[in-house]
């Protein structure tokens, strides 16, 4: 039964979604049919079509599992797009400076580097929550300026490449370099940016799982999350349960970087997220805080994004915002319970009766 | 007056109200007891139209009528108070009461004028309420008697109250009935839902009792006891009092020095108390709610830090003052909080989670290098045993904390910290908002840890438990010890007297 509701209700959410999105393609003029066609269709074709969805589902799996454990503990990081720019960065800086390491040495550090530096930056508002009590909210999302702005400074004064009009790094050591996934599937070509990052993503799923359900440290993180007096009564450090999961959080958000330098773009670039932090919010919501639903969640949203690029291109009226506001809507749907709007349709079924 | 003819009503699978008829005459005083899901509640709400029956009719004054909102409800003079106030804090009592019934027009709303009624109605009933105060400035007791005026300001002539004397002291309970006889002298109708016998025998006039979400009696109140009301709601009979042999200490295992706890705001909630507990001992600490009861317990815990505590709390000759909650429990002190919303529970988690709380850390929970995994196996067997041995019902390890009845929460905790097993025990409220059934057991249980060589500290809101139970009795007011009895000897009236700072006032 309950699994049934966690499964059905954001279902719904989303279903419900796209039948207001069609209502509103038919207003503005265009079909809802064809538009969802260009919108969805686009992401079955083999091979872009899953190789694309595949890639942009990637950082979203990784911030929407960050959201996700810091959710578990009760907080919420609005931070994960400072955490992923800084983790990103960290790996690009890794791989500039020791750029003729062996890949056996240079491929992991570049990683840890992404993951530790988002886990420093995301633990940097935990240690203010629980050692002040500084609403973590304000400060993730003050942090995302800051990160933001830092790496860009880095970028402009020390580390461009002289004379190139874009702002990006100068590229990283081909021994920090991840192999993408063209090399090994037949079929796929390997211009197709979908690369060992996405196994990482799926790895973290599972390491999340296993964290929160199946170890003691899960289970008080959780705890917090659920009841923080009572998880002080069962002996847990509160404090320390919350600097934990921002860590881990954080780290989370930073492991976008492995996708994104080690195995898309071989150096770091200005600007590069989509957003990823953010949508990761709403891939957290609409997946219920489950590494499952994460990755589900994670899959719909990139589906979108890559759909919105041939609805931009194919229809008459309609632009790519469509996909902006169906995730809006999603989000709003999901937030609103869907348990609670049938309990209050009953309710008004029952009154009129 | 209010009439209920077989009403039925069902919540899924669960009949929740099977047939129930009753009558409540005009100007009386019915109680209406049972135990917790026996019915008795949606049985009112039905009649205060919060739910509709699924069939039956309610009758007022001879007439059948449908009730379907509590709009309904007030036009036909029903008031209802519920356990959980429905105040708002910052606003006064004035602005509360007319809230949904604003005199006046749209655009001006005349405050002047309803504080004027509201305090002739006050008057009238000597509730003693100031229209102008704000809510949070007033006593839980006050702010009972505000949702009393909201009924009575509405032209109620019947009140229904869900279980009102919950919240209030001892002495709070005495000042209500005197106001609930005095609303009766006025032509008032009242309807009480409780599950407290000793007050159904002290305010009302008849009384119907509910089993099962079924009448399983109906009687005039002088002629029947305690005994045979209490056997009504649990369908056997019941021990009333507790049967103890005479405790046997041995060594002191506790000894508190010189204890003081300061609250957030610099004021002392605790101030130099000392004591100490021998093993195989009920100490007792009785006391008005409020009184530092419960900042000792949840210092003696371990869940105050170290910086609003000083004084020593020495534990088997050593000083732990300074440990936390996780290193006392390692001692073997247990805890069963004050309140088990807050404190004792994850609501949402398993009740295999929620058994494992405190000790999830350490075998039988964990498993693997390091002790890092659950051991869901581990976790299993404890949960199994502990809803065996405390007969937690239903009985499925999987289903949320939440799902279970108040007394059964209670008893799946009282199992996980039994079952540590404890040398020290740490008792708040165990039987607050439990069952009959389940209070006879919970206290059988806490007598047994004694006989089995457990020091317990026990604390409660009411004063027939703590002198049925204990073997000592500490009596605190104002943070401070003002008194130790035999409550073998000492009788009740000499204890509310110490209660309430009585015998220091009558020697200053």
């Amino acid at each position: 039964m309950k699994l049934y509701r966690e499964i059905l209700f954001p279902l719904i959410a989303v279903l419900a979604a796209f039948v207001i999105g069609g209502i509103v393609v038919l207003l503005i003029g265009d079909s809802p049919i064809q538009t969802y066609r260009l919108l969805i269709g686009s992401a079955f074709s083999w091979p872009d079509g899953i190789g694309y969805t595949l890639f942009y589902a990637t950082p979203l799996i990784f911030t929407g599992l960050a959201v996700a454990v810091a959710f578990r503990c009760g907080l919420l990081n609005i931070g994960a797009e400072g955490q992923l720019y800084i983790g990103a960065f960290a790996a690009a800086w890794f791989g500039i400076k020791f750029a003729g390491a062996s890949a056996w040495v240079l491929l992991p550090v570049c990683c840890l580097a992404a993951i530790l530096a988002g886990a420093i930056w995301g633990g940097i508002p935990g240690l203010l929550k629980a050692r002040f009590g500084s609403h973590e909210v304000i400060n993730t999302i003050m942090l995302n300026f800051v990160a933001i702005a830092l790496v860009s400074y880095f970028t402009q004064y020390h580390y461009k490449t002289p004379g190139d009009p874009i702002l990006e790094t100068v590229p990283i050591g081909p021994g920090a370099h991840i192999a993408r996934l063209g090399k090994f599937i037949p079929g796929l070509p390997e211009r197709i940016p979908l690369n060992f990052a996405f196994i990482l993503a799926i790895l973290a799923c599972v390491f999340v799982y296993v964290l929160l359900w199946k170890t003691k440290w899960g289970y008080e993180i959780r705890a917090t999350g659920a009841n923080p007096s009572a998880a002080e009564y069962g002996g847990i450090s509160i404090r320390k349960q919350i600097i934990l999961a921002m860590s881990i959080s954080g780290g989370l958000a930073g492991m976008v970087g492995i996708n994104e330098v080690l195995g898309y773009r071989y150096r770091y670039y200005d600007g590069f997220s989509a957003n990823y932090g953010f949508v990761g919010i709403a891939v957290a919501l609409l997946g219920r805080n489950h590494p499952v639903g994460v990755f589900l969640a994670a899959i719909l949203f990139a589906i979108l994004l890559r759909g919105g690029i041939f609805v931009d291109a194919y229809t008459i009226h309609v632009s790519k915002d469509i996909v902006d506001m169906l995730q809006g809507i999603v989000i709003i749907l999901v937030a609103l319970r869907p348990d609670a709007i049938f309990g209050s349709l009953k309710k008004l079924s029952r009154a009129k009766a | 007056m209010l009439e209920l003819r077989n009403i039925t009503k069902r919540f899924g699978n669960v009949l929740a109200n099977d047939s129930v008829s009753f009558a409540v005459q005009p100007g009386t005083i019915h109680a209406i007891v049972g135990e917790n899901g026996a019915g008795k509640s949606t049985a009112m709400r039905i009649a205060y139209g919060f739910y509709t029956a699924d069939s039956g009719d309610i009758v007022i004054d001879g007439q059948a009528r449908e009730i379907r909102t509590p709009h309904d409800a007030i036009a036909l003079g029903i008031g209802m108070v519920h356990q959980h106030f429905m105040l708002v804090e910052p606003m006064t009592v004035a602005e509360n009461i007319v809230l949904g019934a604003e005199p006046g027009n749209a655009a001006s709303l005349d405050l002047r004028k309803a504080a004027e009624e509201i305090r002739k109605v006050s008057n009238e009933f000597k509730l003693s309420v100031d229209p102008n105060a704000t809510i949070e400035s007033l006593s839980v007791g006050q702010q009972q008697r505000v949702e009393l005026l909201k009924a009575l300001y509405r032209r109620a002539q019947l009140l229904i109250l869900d279980e009102p004397t919950a919240v209030l002291t001892p002495q709070e309970v005495e000042e209500f009935f005197v106001i609930l006889r005095g609303m009766r002298e006025q032509g008032k109708t009242i309807v009480i839902i409780t599950h407290k016998l000793s007050e159904v025998l002290a305010i009302s006039d008849n009384v119907t009792v509910m089993r099962d979400g079924r009448v399983v009696g109906d009687v005039k109140t002088s002629a029947t006891n305690a005994a045979e009301l209490a056997r009504m709601m649990v369908g056997r009979e019941v021990l009333l009092r507790v049967e103890k042999p005479d405790a046997k200490p041995g060594a002191a295992l506790i000894s508190v020095r010189d204890f003081s706890i300061a609250g957030r705001d610099g004021t002392k909630r605790v101030d130099k108390v000392s004591f100490e507990v021998r093993a195989g001992e009920i100490v007792g600490i009785a006391g008005v709610e409020g009184n530092g009861q419960t900042e000792l317990i949840e210092a003696l815990a371990g869940l105050i830090p170290g910086s609003y505590v000083s004084g020593s709390i020495n534990f088997e000759g050593r000083d732990i003052t300074r440990l936390d909650a996780r290193a006392r429990k390692e001692l073997g002190i247990a805890h069963v909080p004050e309140d088990r919303h807050r404190r004792g529970l994850l609501l949402d988690f398993s009740l295999a989670e929620n058994t494992i709380l405190g000790v999830h850390y350490r075998k039988p929970a964990v498993t693997g290098p390091g002790s890092i995994f659950l051991d869901q196996k581990g976790i299993q067997r404890r949960t199994e045993q502990v809803i065996r041995d405390f007969d937690v019902r239903p009985p499925n390890p999987e289903l949320p904390a939440r799902a279970l009845s108040g007394g059964n929460q209670q008893k799946l905790i009282i199992g996980r910290e039994f079952e540590l097993p404890p040398k020290f025990l740490l008792v708040s409220q165990p039987t607050r908002g439990v069952d009959i059934g389940a209070i006879e057991f919970i206290h059988r249980k806490i007598v047994e840890m004694r006989d089995a060589g457990c020091a317990v500290l026990l604390v409660s809101a009411e004063l027939e438990e703590v002198t049925a139970l204990s073997d000592r009795l500490l009596v605190i007011h104002n943070g401070r010890v003002v008194g130790e009895v035999d409550p073998k000897v000492t009788t009740n009236e000499e204890i509310g007297l110490m209660m309430t700072g009585g015998r220091a006032g009558t020697s200053a």
